[in-house]
């Protein structure tokens, strides 16, 4: 299982803004190890974003996202101690679903 | 007498000359070239609507020391309501090994059209932001960047 993400929601105006910070190696598939076979791809696939059980933000990625990959965005409507619940699937099918409270 | 043809063989000679030359026709036709570039990526991404500049800022450093981890951030002008608002926002590059870079999907819920990560550059290239807007038209965002150290080389960094 994948370390826990770090995710920080807060209202700032009528806006929410979350910044998340997960844990993956983000391995590109381009890297060979030094006997010289190449490293397989492992990256996380999908990002989800959800606040009170309502997806605001999707996401699909591809190998070029940086290793312990960072994700910000802004979001209307949220309130202090609302829930924000994110999840990622990697290309090897492992998840990993964390939740923050809106500070 | 035996060299007189029949009609019924005579049409079947024809369907099978014409079935040679339909074979022969698709043989000559040019390979599609695999769409490995910047642009049609992007015309892919936009099934050939037209992509204009404009309501789209990417902010991204100009000079960029490590292309392990480069911050993007697309910034998109609209008012994002029910009526008018950013579908999708896609970060395409020049001279990665791959186009795509990462594709997101908003509606009227995300409030704000903005997102933000972390990327890898493989040398200095353009990094170009799409959006797709409600309405179904395109519009986007180029940046050149420089790139002093390049992600994609061998070895742990």
């Amino acid at each position: 299982m994948a370390d826990p993400m770090k995710i920080r929601a807060t209202v700032a105006g009528d806006a929410t803004e979350v910044k998340v910070l997960m844990s993956h190696e983000m391995e590109t598939g381009q890297r060979k190890d030094a006997q010289g076979k190449t490293i397989p791809a492992w990256f996380i696939q999908s990002v989800t974003a959800a606040w009170n059980g309502k997806t605001v933000l999707s996401a699909q990625w591809g190998p070029a996202i940086s290793k312990n990959p960072f994700l910000s965005f802004k979001f209307e409507g949220g309130a202090k101690g609302d829930k924000v619940k994110v999840t990622w699937i990697d290309n090897k099918g492992e998840t990993r679903t964390d939740e923050a409270t809106i500070g | 007498m035996n060299d007189r043809i029949d009609p019924a063989d005579r049409s079947r000679r024809r369907l099978l000359a014409l079935a040679a030359g339909a074979g022969a026709w698709l043989a000559v036709r040019p390979a599609r070239a695999a769409p490995d570039d910047l642009a049609a990526a992007i015309r892919m991404y936009a099934g050939g609507a037209d992509v204009r500049g404009g309501g789209v800022t990417l902010d991204v450093p100009e000079l960029v020391d490590n292309g392990n981890s480069v911050p993007v951030t697309v910034d998109v002008d609209s008012p994002m309501t029910a009526a008018d608002h950013v579908a999708a926002i896609a970060i395409f590059n020049e001279r990665n090994p791959e186009r795509d870079v990462a594709r997101y999907t908003l509606g009227p819920r995300a409030g704000r059209a903005r997102v933000s990560t972390r990327m890898r550059l493989a040398t200095s290239q353009t990094i170009v932001a799409v959006a797709r807007m409600s309405d179904g038209s395109y519009r986007s965002h180029a940046v050149d960047v420089v790139v002093v150290l390049a992600a994609c080389i061998e070895g742990d960094v």
